[in-house]
C-alpha cells in the first residue's frame, strides 16, 4: 500500500495536539493532560513497531522488550541517584542529558543483539523467537530484586531533570514528549520515503528477488530492527519518566500484543495509522468502562475487555486497513 | 506431561491448519475451570473429568466455526491478533463468571497417596497417573496418525492442503475435527492439572508460551518434535530451578544469588530456544512442506 501523506490532515492534527493541553489546562483537567501524554508516548512505540510489521513485514512479538530496556535504564539510574550508590562504578543520575541518550543507546544495542540472532529465522519462527527474547528480558527484570523484582520500583526523586525545562510540570512534560513524538514521526516519514524505505518494502513483498539484485536483505532488516528498537526504547524512557514507576509489567508479552493491536487497529503500513490506533486504543481503555456504565451495563463496565475482544476480532477479520482505511477511503 | 498434551494439540493445529492459536492456553484454562466447577457440584473426580471434556469440545467447536475458520487463508499476523483478542474475551468472561479468586480442588483420595519408586524415592501417585495418561495419549495419537485413514488424511493435509481437497476429502470438516481434538488435549491437560495448581484466570497463558517454545524447538507440526521438545523444556526448566541457585551460590552471596538464579532459570528455556533456532532455524524435526 502506498504511504500517502495528507499534509493538511497532519498539520491540523499537530495543531490540535499542541492546543489541546492548553484547553485541558483551562478547564483544569490535569488528568486529561496525563492521558494525552500517555497516548503520545505509546504512539512513538507504535510507529516504531509499524516500521517492522507494516513496512518490512517482520512480525515482531517482543517489541515491549525495548520499552523495558529504556524504562529500566532511566529507573536504575534514578534509583542509584536516590540511594547515592554506584552501579558498575557509575553513579546514578537524574540528568535527562545522560539518561535519555543512554536509554536510546542501550535499546539500540539490545536490538542489535536480538535482531542479529532472530533475523536468521523467518515467519512463525521469527514471531516465536522475538516473543521468547521478550520473555527473557521480562524474567531478567523480575529477577532484579535490588530494583524491586516483581513489584517494580518508584522513582523517588521524581522525573529526570533537563536544563531550561521542568519535566515535573505536567504540561511541560507533555510538550517534551510531543517533541520527541513529532521528531520520530518525521524521521520515520523520511525513512520510508527514502531508498532504504523502498528496500524495506521490497523485503516485505518478495525477499528472494531482492537478494538476486544484490541487496543484502539481512543487513537491511537488522538496520530497521535497531531503528525500531530505538523508537521503543525512547518511548520506554519517556514512559518511565511519565509514571515515575517502573515494573517488569512493561515488558510482559501482552504489552507486545497491545502494541500489535494498536498497529493493526490503526492500519499497518501507514505511519498515521498506528497513531490513530493508539488514540483509539487508549481512549477506549479509559472511556469504554465509562460508556458501558452509562449505557447501564454495570457488569460489563468493569470487564470492558469482554466487549473489546470481539470488537477487535471483527476489525481483524473485516477491516483490513484499520482506522486509517476507514477515514481516508471515506474521504476520497 | 502437561506440556506435551498441550503442545501436541497446538502443533497438530498449527501443522495441519497453519493457524497460530494463542487461545490454546485458554482452552487449557477452560478445562481446568470445568473440572473444578463440576467437581464442586458432584464431588466425583472421575465424573467431572469425563464431563469436562465435552465442555471443552463444545467451546472449541464454537470457536472454530465462528472465528478460526475465517483465519485459514489469512497471514500469521491476523491469526495472532484474532486469537489474542479471543484470550481477552475468554479471560474476562471467566473472571465475570467465577471472579478473581483462584479455585482449589483436592487430589481425589484414591490417587492422593505416594508410591515408592524402586524403593529409593517416593513419588505422588497422582503425578504418576498423569504421566501414564500422557503416555497413553501419545500412543493413541501415534496410532491414529500413523495407522488410520483419518491419520493419513491429516498427514497428507499437513503437507499439502489443496491436493487433499482435490482428492475429495472434506477439508473443512477435517479442520473442525482436528481443532476440536487439539483443543480437547489442552482441555484434558487442564482438567488433570486442576487438582495440582490453583485454577485461576491467566493460568493458560504462561503454559501457552512454554508450549510454543516446545513446538518451536521440536519443529512446528511434528508430534514427535512436540514430545521431544516438551521433555527437553521440562528437564531444562527443572534442572535450571534445581541447580542454578547452587551453582551461582558458589560465586555470589546467597541473597543476590537466589534472586538472579530465579530469573536465570526462568530464562534458561528461552535461551535454549534461541540456541536451537540459531543453529537450526526450523527446529529439530522440521516437517517437509510443499508450497
Amino acid at each position: 500500500m502506498k504511504y500517502t501523506h495528507h499534509t493538511s490532515f497532519l498539520i491540523s492534527c499537530l495543531v490540535i495536539l499542541i492546543l489541546l493541553p492548553l484547553f485541558f489546562h483551562s478547564i483544569e483537567s490535569s488528568y486529561l493532560v496525563s492521558t494525552l501524554t500517555r497516548i503520545v508516548i505509546f504512539a512513538i512505540a507504535a510507529v516504531s513497531l509499524d516500521l517492522l510489521i507494516g513496512f518490512t513485514g517482520l512480525v515482531s512479538f517482543g517489541h515491549a522488550a525495548f520499552l523495558g530496556v529504556g524504562a529500566y535504564t532511566v529507573g536504575i539510574l534514578s534509583f542509584h541517584a536516590y540511594e547515592e550508590t554506584t552501579f558498575l562504578g557509575f553513579s546514578g543520575t537524574l540528568s535527562g542529558l545522560v539518561t535519555m541518550p543512554l536509554a536510546v543507546f542501550l535499546s539500540a544495542f539490545v536490538a542489535l543483539i536480538i535482531g542479529a540472532l532472530s533475523l536468521r529465522t523467518k515467519g512463525v519462527y521469527f514471531i516465536m523467537i522475538t516473543l521468547s527474547f521478550g520473555q527473557m528480558l521480562f524474567f531478567l527484570f523480575v529477577s532484579l530484586e535490588q530494583y524491586g523484582g516483581d513489584d517494580g520500583m518508584m522513582m523517588f526523586d521524581g522525573r529526570n531533570t533537563l536544563p531550561m525545562l521542568n519535566l515535573n510540570d505536567r504540561v511541560e512534560f507533555y510538550y517534551f514528549c510531543l517533541f520527541w513524538f513529532v521528531l520520530f514521526f518525521w524521521f520515520a516519514t523520511l525513512l520510508v520515503r527514502s531508498k532504504f524505505g523502498r528496500t524495506l518494502s521490497a523485503i516485505r513483498q518478495n525477499e528472494d528477488r531482492l537478494s538476486s539484485i544484490g541487496i543484502n536483505k539481512y543487513w537491511a532488516k537488522l538496520q530497521i530492527f535497531v531503528i525500531a528498537g530505538i523508537g521503543a526504547g525512547l518511548a520506554g524512557a519517556l514512559s518511565a519518566n511519565h509514571t515515575e514507576f517502573i515494573s517488569p509489567d512493561i515488558t510482559h508479552w501482552t504489552r507486545s500484543g497491545d502494541l500489535m493491536i494498536v498497529v493493526i487497529l490503526g492500519g499497518m503500513g501507514t505511519l498515521v495509522g498506528p497513531v490513530l490506533g493508539t488514540f483509539l486504543f487508549l481512549l477506549l481503555e479509559e472511556f469504554l468502562p465509562l460508556i458501558l456504565h452509562s449505557l447501564g451495563f454495570d457488569l460489563l463496565s468493569e470487564h470492558w475487555r469482554f466487549v473489546f475482544g470481539p470488537i477487535l476480532i471483527l476489525i481483524v477479520l473485516y477491516a483490513k486497513f484499520g482506522l486509517y482505511g476507514l477515514i481516508f477511503k471515506w474521504r476520497s | 506431561m502437561f506440556l506435551f498434551l498441550v503442545s501436541a494439540g497446538l502443533t497438530l493445529i498449527f501443522g495441519f491448519m497453519n493457524v497460530i492459536n494463542l487461545a490454546h492456553g485458554s482452552l487449557f484454562m477452560i478445562g481446568a475451570y470445568a473440572i473444578a466447577f463440576i467437581y464442586g457440584m458432584t464431588n466425583s473426580f472421575l465424573l467431572s473429568l469425563i464431563l469436562s471434556l465435552p465442555v471443552v469440545a463444545i467451546f472449541a467447536w464454537v470457536i472454530e466455526v465462528v472465528i478460526i475458520r475465517r483465519l485459514y487463508t489469512r497471514d500469521h499476523l491476523d491469526q495472532v491478533l484474532a486469537t489474542f483478542a479471543l484470550i481477552l474475551f475468554i479471560n474476562e468472561g471467566t473472571t465475570m463468571l467465577f471472579g478473581r479468586m483462584p479455585m482449589f480442588m483436592d487430589v481425589p483420595p484414591l490417587l492422593s497417596g505416594t508410591i515408592s519408586l524402586f524403593g529409593i524415592v517416593s513419588y505422588p501417585l497422582y503425578r504418576i497417573v498423569i504421566i501414564g495418561a500422557g503416555l497413553v495419549v501419545a500412543l493413541a495419537l501415534w496410532i491414529i496418525i500413523a495407522k488410520t485413514r483419518l491419520g493419513m488424511q491429516i498427514r497428507a493435509g499437513t503437507t499439502n492442503r489443496e491436493t487433499v481437497e482435490q482428492l475429495g476429502v472434506n477439508i473443512n470438516q477435517l479442520n473442525t475435527i482436528i481443532f476440536v481434538a487439539g483443543a480437547m488435549f489442552a482441555g484434558f491437560a487442564g482438567a488433570l492439572a486442576g487438582p495440582l495448581t490453583s485454577v485461576e484466570v491467566g493460568m493458560g497463558e504462561n503454559l501457552l508460551i512454554l508450549c510454543f517454545v516446545c513446538i518451536v524447538i521440536g519443529g512446528i507440526g511434528s508430534i514427535r518434535g512436540a514430545l521431544l521438545g516438551s521433555i527437553v523444556v521440562g528437564v531444562v526448566d527443572t534442572m535450571g530451578r534445581a541447580f542454578v541457585p547452587d551453582l551461582l551460590g558458589k560465586f555470589l552471596d546467597p541473597t543476590a544469588a537466589s534472586g538472579i538464579s530465579a530469573g536465570l532459570s526462568s530464562m534458561s528455556i528461552y535461551l535454549l530456544m534461541v540456541v536451537v533456532l540459531v543453529l537450526k532455524p526450523t527446529g529439530l524435526f522440521p516437517v517437509m512442506k510443499s508450497s
